[in-house]
């Protein structure tokens, strides 16, 4: 049984609190992903998993056990760094073999489990080289290896993909997964790229500053955001978010955007959102890419506008269009064939059954 | 048609800039002008090493031997006395090294890696203490001495293995501090990874930080030899009979009699005594740029 389960676990540094007391669940063999913006405590927690850090309260559970004041080397885990952390001195062999050697393995199973993690991660041929004779790609994989080898019940990734450059940080990505499948062990995954987190995960834990925000499948974060951090972080180009007002228009409801635009509300969401007919301070949280020009979208004419881009940006696989409203720069994904200019007016379609409404006072989705 | 000239500066080295050549150019004058100051003695003392007495007496030109000689070395190289000074000379100095190797490599990787109360104003402390002068030192070690004498009864005065007691006062601070400043160097996610993979405190030591700061520990242990070596203020003090002194101490004073100086062994044995610092840095030093270029410190 691999299963990691932390239970109201703080941790302090001097006089400030970096984790508030979090409570996760992570079940055998699910790979999750921690996520979140710098200091938001997603490091700090998987090091209190490792062992690297002391948990000031709260329990760490490993399996069935608590490991609070378990050593790291005794937790039955395997961490992966940012950068890489190889023994600069040892060739890739002996960097995989160093903790089993450390541990008095035979000689000719510390041999059949380094060629068997060499032949999972494609390094069979890189094993006599030090370090430094290999590329970012080729020595985050080697890591990797040094994890595999000591088939261990969690492996711990911590940013690995940070330092490497886009192209490759695609690619090993993929890699990743591919291993995950193939090894089948509980993973715990710490990044500050949503992306990475939406492709990885079985689930992933959103965090900001210490607390956990929200806990769910990539597609639940997606669509069903429980806090504006959660609906603003996830996704790329990020969720919009602007200021809004329900009004009553003909025998339906509307959204005053201000700047004299109006949505009509569909059915569902009319119902749904009734009830803050008079409510103050409320967002309209829409996504770039259910903003789109009302060519493609085929909405009906009451939930179109008519904005002036300022920036365009053709992606090739779309163009991202930016105009202001309410002093506030709003994203739009448009198609890649509708002819955009700054400056030139054009008709936009906001597919109003992706909408969220969010309490800008207390930060919550309604 | 008229074909514009433009004047381009006419330079005898290939494609150098003007500026190039002439920093170039100061660069190579300050430094024949170093070699100038740095060779001048020993080449004198090579020359005046290989003179007989009769012909340093008559004192001609001191860059040329007319008639060379080597018995001056031969002198000493057989002379039981003279290999005496350089045996304990030997001896003291690996000694020292051992003995400084093993305490400030373990003082330096506990002053820089086990964050302990304190450890910080040790380790500046350490650095601090050899800041005071030798030359002040030797006078309250003297009156310890005669302390532990009338004490416990243990004569330190005259006994060359004193001095293996005494230099590690001079080496051990500096070469903590060089190692502190290489093991700090070593990025913290080595440890963890050694931590996590299940190596102890030694083990992390042994297998991975000395490894890695092989330049380090080269360039300590260059140091720790030549300060042992070229000692003099300390056997001088602390050593009288001619089978207890060391090499730099030895040659001045078995080789100068009342007021007969006999400088072409003087000479001999100076030079001789230079050579093993020398012969351990030329083949020491091959290994230390190694180390330092094949970039041992990033993993």
């Amino acid at each position: 049984m691999a299963s990691v389960s932390l239970k109201k676990v703080v941790k302090y540094y001097d006089e400030t609190l970096a984790v508030r007391g979090i409570d996760l669940e992570i079940s055998d063999k699910e790979f999750m992903v921690l996520v979140g913006p710098s200091g938001c405590g997603k490091t700090t927690t998987l090091r209190m998993i490792a062992g690297l850090e002391e948990i000031s309260d709260g329990e760490v559970y490993i399996g069935d056990h608590v490991v609070n004041d378990v050593p790291p080397k005794d937790r039955n885990i395997a961490m992966v760094f940012q950068n890489y952390a190889l023994y600069p001195h040892m060739s890739v062999y002996e960097n995989m073999s160093f903790g089993l050697k450390l541990k008095r393995v035979d000689k000719a199973e510390i041999d059949r489990r380094v060629q068997e993690a060499a032949k999972i991660l494609d390094i069979t041929t890189l094993l006599e080289r030090k370090p430094k004779q290999l590329s970012g790609g080729q020595r985050q994989r080697v890591a990797m290896g040094r994890a595999i080898v000591r088939d261990p019940a969690v492996f711990l990734f911590d940013e690995p993909l940070s330092n490497l450059d886009a192209k490759l940080r695609v690619q090993m990505r993929t890699e990743i997964k591919k291993v995950h499948q193939k090894v089948r062990t509980t993973t715990v995954y710490v990044t500050h790229d949503q992306v990475e987190a939406m492709t990885l995960a079985d689930r992933v834990v959103v965090m900001n500053h210490g607390v956990i925000e929200q806990v769910g499948t990539p597609q639940t974060l997606y669509h069903h955001p429980r806090t504006k951090f959660v609906a603003g972080f996830i996704g790329s180009p990020a969720m919009n978010f602007i200021a809004v007002q329900i009004v009553e228009q003909g025998s339906g409801l509307a959204l005053d955007l201000g700047e004299g635009q109006r949505l009509l509300l569909p059915d569902e969401q009319a119902q749904r959102y009734r009830q803050y007919r008079d409510s103050s301070q409320l967002l309209l949280g829409i996504r770039p890419e259910h903003l789109t020009d009302s060519q493609s979208a085929g909405l009906p004419q009451t939930q179109q506008m008519l904005v002036t881009p300022e920036v365009c940006e053709p992606m090739g696989m779309e163009t991202l269009v930016y105009f202001s409203l309410g002093g506030q720069s709003v994203c739009a994904k448009v198609n890649p064939d509708v002819a955009v200019q700054a400056g030139v007016p054009i008709a936009l379609s906001a597919k109003l059954s992706n909408m969220h409404l969010i309490d800008d006072q207390n930060g919550l989705v309604l | 048609m008229n074909t514009v000239s433009t004047s381009l500066p006419v330079l005898s080295y290939g494609s150098m800039s003007r500026d190039r050549k002439r920093a170039l150019w100061w660069s190579y004058f300050f430094l024949v002008v170093f070699a100038i100051f740095f060779l001048t003695p020993p080449i004198y003392m090579l020359v005046t090493s290989m003179k007989t007495s009769a012909e340093i007496s008559a004192a001609t030109s001191p860059w040329i031997v007319q008639s060379p000689t080597f018995k001056n070395y031969i002198g000493l190289l057989t002379d039981p006395v003279f290999l005496g000074f350089f045996r304990n000379s030997a001896l003291v100095s690996l000694i020292v090294v051992m003995i400084t190797m093993v305490v400030s490599v373990l003082a330096a990787f506990s002053l820089a890696r086990m964050k302990f109360w304190g450890s910080a104003t040790l380790a500046t402390g350490v650095f601090l203490t050899y800041l005071v002068p030798e030359t002040l030192l030797f006078i309250p070690l003297f009156k310890m001495f005669a302390w532990v004498k009338e004490t416990v009864g243990i004569e330190l005065i005259n006994q060359w293995w004193v001095l293996i007691l005494l230099y590690p006062t001079l080496t051990v601070p500096f070469c903590t501090w060089i190692m502190i400043g290489y093991f700090s160097s070593i990025p913290k996610e080595l440890d963890e990874a050694a931590l996590i993979d299940g190596a102890s405190w030694f083990q992390t030591l042994v297998r991975i930080f000395i490894p890695v700061a092989i330049p380090g520990i080269i360039a300590a242990t260059i140091f720790a030899f030549t300060v042992s070596w070229a000692q003099f203020l300390y056997p001088l003090a602390f050593t009288t009979s001619a089978e207890q002194l060391v090499l730099p101490v030895g040659i001045i004073s078995t080789l100068i009699k009342g007021d007969v100086f006999n400088w072409g062994q003087i000479m001999a044995g100076a030079l001789l005594g230079a050579a093993p610092p020398l012969i351990i840095y030329a083949f020491l030093m091959d290994y230390y740029i190694a180390g330092l270029t094949a970039g041992a410190t990033k993993g």
